[in-house]
């Protein structure tokens, strides 16, 4: 399954089921494995973008998540981008706090996944979406 | 939408999560490991996820909510397999399963309901065969 | 810095013109510089091949060392510099081996002579520096990652984790815990918990000198990961100090179960287990 994708593009999954959620989970792991990043790092960044990509699903009302290979001099790592044009999220700091859902969930998605990623970069508003880009190097 | 199959061993329902579930695959999970509960009688679940390379906040609360479902239904759950990767990535996410009793692989867990179960038997004074002659 | 399309042709024609002269001299500054540490014939073999990669980028016009149709040049230069590091040669040991060309085309453009003469030197000058630092870039490179491999294995090495009883695994700790060593231990731990089967765990810190709020993060967390897989952390050889610490920096060790040493802790092991132990020495309990 992994066999056909080309590293030196970013890979683009739609959001639209959660069927497309298990396809995240699945891309990330590949793109993670290429960048040679360690097991439990592969782990940590699949599970941000579980958490993430149901996010985009269930508040944005679906989107878009781009998978890319960067490098910074030695290291390499996986950075993914989660687009949506949904509603937006009115308190930033708020939705960041553990324990914080607007649904029942049990509102570690967002707080959760931004300590299991190096970088985490979220962009907001009611006119254009929500916007998330993470980012987890290899060691 | 594939469902995850449950056997049924002895007095113990058997889940063994081979898949990478969808969310709607879990929560149905939820809902017939419920109505076998009922259906056998059993008193003993155990969720083997040894397959899962990870478990996020969805597959992590679903596991909670069998746990508590089950404990309602008189039955003991545990879960088993979870590796180490997995475990670091829950600790950092920050999900702590409360309420799951966990055991390394399915043997660990099968004698914690057996161990769990004798506790209630001894309080029944006529003793059971099958408690300790279960095993060949 | 690309060499014209004129030039390229003549850097070409030079050196494929006589390259059996071109290769021998080359190998033979070469052979000097590194004072027989690698044969003749395996030195000649790496001119060859650089000569050949030289040529035939030359040959297809300019020749520009970050362009694609130097690929194979590029190839050539590192593959050389990998080696090198891997055998243990020092950067510029392996950087003269292509700065040796220079000399050799000194040689040659002061015999052809021709109105270019001094401009074509220069020009080629430039570019053999120029893949003299890609080649230095290289060495370094792999010298780093050879550098971090053995990092990673020494990391290893200074990290056992012990089969003590049936069910029962140990992680002795020694020397300073850095962060990183930290999560290497005790990812460790957890394999060998799952390896062996083993519900119980002893973290042993009597070795270990100090424990910054990382480390000490770092245990807290494995103990909680171990939970989670169904198995049980008893931390042993808790030093006064790292205990004043530990209170200091406000770290909640909660309910994790901690004794005194190694042994009262697989003695603590034993009796959950319902193994009784012979008690030889005096009850020591306050
Ligand atoms: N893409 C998004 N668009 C709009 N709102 C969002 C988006 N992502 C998150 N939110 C808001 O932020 C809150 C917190 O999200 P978070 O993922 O942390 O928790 P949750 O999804 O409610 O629960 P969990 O992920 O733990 O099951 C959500 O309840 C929602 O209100
Ligand atoms: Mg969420």
């Amino acid at each position: 399954m992994t066999a056909g994708i080309d590293l030196g593009q970013p890979q683009a999954q739609s959001v639209r089921s959660d069927e497309d959620v298990v396809r995240v989970r699945q891309l990330v792991r590949a793109v993670a494995v290429a960048s040679k990043l360690s097991l439990v790092d592969q782990t940590k960044v699949v599970t941000a973008a579980s958490e993430l990509a149901r996010n985009t699903l269930v508040y944005g009302g679906g989107g878009s998540v781009e998978v890319t290979v960067v490098e910074n001099g030695r290291r390499k790592g996986v950075q993914i981008v989660f687009a949506d044009s949904g509603p937006g999220i009115a308190d930033l700091d708020l939705a960041m706090t553990d324990g914080y859902t607007s649904g029942g969930g049990l509102g570690l998605g967002l707080s959760g996944s931004r300590r299991l990623v190096d970088e985490f970069q979220i962009e907001t508003s009611v006119e254009t979406g929500t916007r998330i880009t993470v980012t987890k190097w290899s060691r | 939408m594939e469902r995850v199959p449950i056997l049924k061993i002895g007095d113990i329902l058997l889940v063994s999560i081979q898949l990478d579930m969808s969310d709607q695959t879990a929560v149905q999970l939820q809902e017939d490991l419920a109505e076998r509960i009922v259906a056998t009688g059993c008193h003993g679940v155990i969720i083997d996820i040894t397959a899962l390379d990870i478990v996020d906040s969805f597959v992590g609360r679903m596991l909670s909510t069998i746990a508590s479902i089950s404990k309602v239904l008189d039955a003991e759950t545990v879960v088993v397999g979870m590796r180490p990767a997995v475990a670091i990535t829950l600790v950092e996410l920050g999900l702590s399963l409360n309420g799951i009793r966990t055991a390394l692989n399915v043997e660990r867990g099968m004698e914690l309901i057996a161990a769990a179960h004798a506790d209630e038997l001894d309080y029944q004074l006529d003793d059971d065969p099958d408690a300790e002659t279960a095993t060949p | 810095m690309a060499l014209s399309t004129e030039e390229s042709g003549r850097f070409a024609a030079l050196l494929s013109g006589q390259d059996e002269r071109v290769t021998t001299r080359w190998t033979e500054i070469v052979t000097s510089s590194l004072r027989g540490r690698l044969s003749q014939a395996e030195l000649r073999r790496q001119v060859q091949d650089l000569h050949r990669a030289i040529v035939s980028t030359g040959e297809q016009g300019i020749i520009e060392l970050s362009a694609d149709s130097a690929a194979e040049l590029r190839a050539a230069l590192s593959e050389l510099s990998r080696g090198r590091a891997r055998q243990g040669f020092s950067a510029t040991e392996t950087t003269v081996s292509i700065f040796a060309l220079k000399d050799v085309l000194a040689e040659l453009v002061q015999e052809s002579g021709g109105p270019n003469a001094l401009q074509d030197y220069v020009a080629f000058s430039k570019l053999v520096d120029e893949m003299g630092l890609f080649t230095f870039e290289s060495f370094v490179r792999t010298r780093e990652s050879l550098i971090a491999d053995q990092a990673e294995q020494l990391l290893e090495l200074s990290t056992p984790v012990v089969k003590l009883w049936e069910g029962v695994v140990a992680v002795p700790l020694v020397g300073t815990l850095d962060s990183a060593r930290a999560q290497v231990v005790m990812e460790r731990l957890l394999q060998t918990l799952v390896d062996t089967s083993s519900p119980y765990a002893i973290i042993d810190i009597t070795g270990v000198p100090a424990v910054d709020t990382q480390v000490a993060q770092h245990i807290l967390k494995t103990v909680v990961a171990a939970r989670l897989m169904g198995a049980d952390c008893i931390i042993s050889g808790i030093r006064p100090q790292i205990a004043q610490t530990i209170v200091a920096l406000g770290i909640e060790f909660g309910d994790i179960a901690t004794k005194a040493s190694l042994a009262d802790a697989l003695r603590h092991v034993l009796r959950l287990n319902g193994v009784e132990t012979a008690r030889r020495q005096p009850r020591r309990d306050a």
